[in-house]
């Protein structure tokens, strides 16, 4: 493991798994708040015609995908706004004409379906110097609005009439947040593929929603869940690589790491969502109390293990079915 | 101005201002000919059947739907070039406050506090406590934390008061605040509501049942079909209330449904 960090591709590839990680849930939060989650795969499959044209002109083609990225961002969110066509349908529009896009101008480039396929699996390991920096100043960015903005997006996300009315520009924050997707996309690209660059945004935001009660602490934890996820999933598929002779791509692995942390929350959230139901005070006030008959030996208290739930001034005790507190000598139903 | 002058607030300055305003949505024309002059301190109630244009007339007050003719101006400022959003405060017809997101109370009523905070800086001490104080208003102080998907739907309700209390808004949009929301609540409601109108803030309320905000009223708008119908002192809810379900076979043009509600001395054409 130690021999592995000492190779600086692994070195630059951990720097680059590590702000992705940290920036693509960001964006990913507002996407889920907007409940647009697929938003960043359209936008992914887009991007793969922009990289075909980067392979055609010759241009890099990281430049060439954040452009078309961000016009398809720009035309989904014109789309929608319009009304006419479903955002669902714009979505699934995009999905095709780009992924077919990028595959027929690849073809027309003469290229090897292998240099495509760097970019739609990632190739995090061949990243280079210039490319960590390209992905640091964007994540950087991505960060600083994301982050700096967050009243303003939340309450935009959250009720649109109450934006505008508060003297928010509702349209120039839903553009800003389609693009930066769309910025988020292209450097994802290179670490977990386009193919699962919506995964690195949108899966670490579903665990940490799991556990948390307030939109922050999404985001804090989707970010937390994504970084560990970035940096494990690498260190773990290159570990597997090197200890047992085989080629385990880093792009599915981070994307399974962070499947494995939605999958070790979600029965956590459940049962603390069930236990916080339990626990809820009952509403103040009562019907008339009524003596419990069936109450003769046993005596409730803080360590009896049965559920204790405040009601007015005094706890109610829950089991089979009843609310018993305690009256005096005996025990009433409340 | 065409329309004879309100009877309260006599020589104060308008706030809202709608001179012959007129709004149509796709095309269908929804409210017509509609004069509207709210003075400061104001405690005006709009009254209406379902479908009358109560939540047009309140979304087109607040800029948010264009009016396809006539002016409006907003403390003396054509609502095009108004920018003093922090003035104004809106809650919205609506049952639920979830997004797809957790969010928490405290955060929802947060937002509220955004017209006077700067882009770029945390939330000061008086946004806090702004914050603390509209929960504290609605009941919800406890529940600051929860997220509001938790909460039932009258809570949620009195969450997106306190989104609107937390800005200090001097004028005050509630569309149908009460709806769902139970009596000691409406009671706590008509207190807050009460307290901003005698600091003088000014309140457009629509609403289907005053409860305990009906001795706040000073003034009552009915519309129906898109027109305004009734301008002045208050109202019992049943006289405005009297069509509410009106016999299929009458329109509303029959003069025996609106006689009680004309605003005598002005040519209304049915
Ligand atoms: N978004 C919309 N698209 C098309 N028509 C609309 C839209 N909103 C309102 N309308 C129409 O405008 C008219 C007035 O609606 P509005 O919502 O203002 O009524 P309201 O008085 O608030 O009713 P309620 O008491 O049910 O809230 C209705 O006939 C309605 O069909
Ligand atoms: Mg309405
Ligand atoms: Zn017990
Ligand atoms: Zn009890
Ligand atoms: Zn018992």
């Amino acid at each position: 493991m130690i021999d592995l960090l000492g190779y600086t591709f692994m070195q630059r590839a951990l720097i680059a798994a590590l702000v992705t990680g940290v920036a693509a849930p960001v964006i990913g939060t507002y996407l889920v708040q907007r409940r647009l989650a697929l938003l960043g795969d359209g936008l992914g499959h887009v991007a793969v015609t922009g990289v075909a044209l980067g392979l055609l002109t010759g241009f890099a083609p990281t430049w060439t995908a954040v452009v078309v990225a961000i016009l398809g961002a720009i035309a989904i969110e014109v789309i929608r706004e319009r009304g006419s066509t479903s955002g669902d349908l714009a979505l699934a529009l995009l999905f095709y004409g780009g992924l077919a896009g990028g595959v027929l101008i690849t073809g027309l480039a003469g290229q090897s379906a292998a240099k495509l396929q760097q970019y739609l699996f990632g190739s995090i390991t061949a990243i280079s110097v210039s490319d960590v920096w390209f992905t640091i100043g964007l994540a950087a960015l991505i960060l600083l609005l994301g982050v700096g903005l967050l009243p303003q997006l939340f309450t935009v996300a959250q009720d649109q009439d109450f934006a505008r009315v508060a003297g928010l520009d509702v349209r120039a924050y839903n553009l800003l947040v389609a693009v930066l997707a769309a910025v988020t996309v292209t450097i994802a690209m290179r670490t977990v593929g386009l193919l699962l660059v919506s995964a690195l945004m949108i899966v670490p935001v579903a665990a940490s929603q799991q556990l948390a009660r307030s939109f922050r602490a999404t985001l804090v934890g989707a970010v937390v869940v994504g970084a560990g996820a970035g940096v494990g999933g690498l260190l773990l598929a290159g570990w597997i690589s090197v200890r047992h002779d085989v080629s385990v791509a880093p792009g599915p692995t981070i994307v399974l790491l962070a499947l494995a942390c939605f999958v070790a929350t979600w029965p956590i959230g459940a049962w603390l969502r069930h236990r916080a139901r339990l626990r809820q005070p009952f509403p103040e006030g009562a019907v008339a109390p009524l003596e419990a008959a069936d109450h003769d030996d046993h005596d409730h208290g803080p360590a009896c293990g049965h559920l204790a739930v405040p009601h007015d001034d005094h706890v109610d005790y829950v089991h089979d079915g009843h609310r018993h507190a305690r009256h005096g000598q005996h025990y009433d139903e409340h | 101005m065409s329309a004879p002058a309100p009877s309260t607030g006599g020589g104060s300055a308008p706030v809202v201002e709608l001179r012959d305003g007129a709004v149509a949505i796709g095309g269908r024309p929804i409210l017509r000919h509609v004069d509207l002059t709210v003075r400061r301190g104001e405690f005006l109630t709009l009254l209406g059947p379902n479908g009358s244009g109560k939540s047009t007339l309140v979304r087109a007050l607040t800029g948010l739907r264009p009016l396809t003719q006539g002016s409006l101006s907003l403390f003396g400022t054509p609502i095009e070039s108004f920018r003093e959003h922090h003035r104004l405060g809106f809650v919205p017809q609506r049952a639920s406050a979830a997004s797809g997101v957790p969010a928490s109370v405290a955060e929802v009523v947060a937002s509220g506090r955004l017209t006077r905070r700067r882009l770029l800086r945390p939330a000061g001490k008086a946004d806090r406590a702004a914050v603390a104080s509209a929960l504290a208003m609605v009941g919800l102080a406890d529940r600051a934390r929860d997220s509001v998907a938790t909460l039932s739907g009258g809570q949620q309700q009195r969450v997106l008061i306190a989104r609107a209390l937390a800005g200090e808004p001097e004028l005050f949009f509630l569309d149908e605040p009460t709806a769902g929301v139970d009596l000691p609540n409406q009671q706590a409601l008509a207190d807050a509501l009460g307290a901003l109108s005698t600091t003088g803030s000014t309140v457009v309320l629509v609403t289907h049942e005053l409860g305990p905000l009906a001795p706040l009223v000073d003034r009552t708008v009915v519309l129906r079909d898109g027109r305004v119908v009734y301008d002045g002192a208050p109202l019992q809810l049943d006289d405005a209330h009297g069509h509410h379900h009106p016999d299929p076979r009458r329109t509303d043009h029959h003069p025996g449904v609106a006689a009680p509600l004309d605003r005598t001395g002005e040519d209304v054409d049915w």
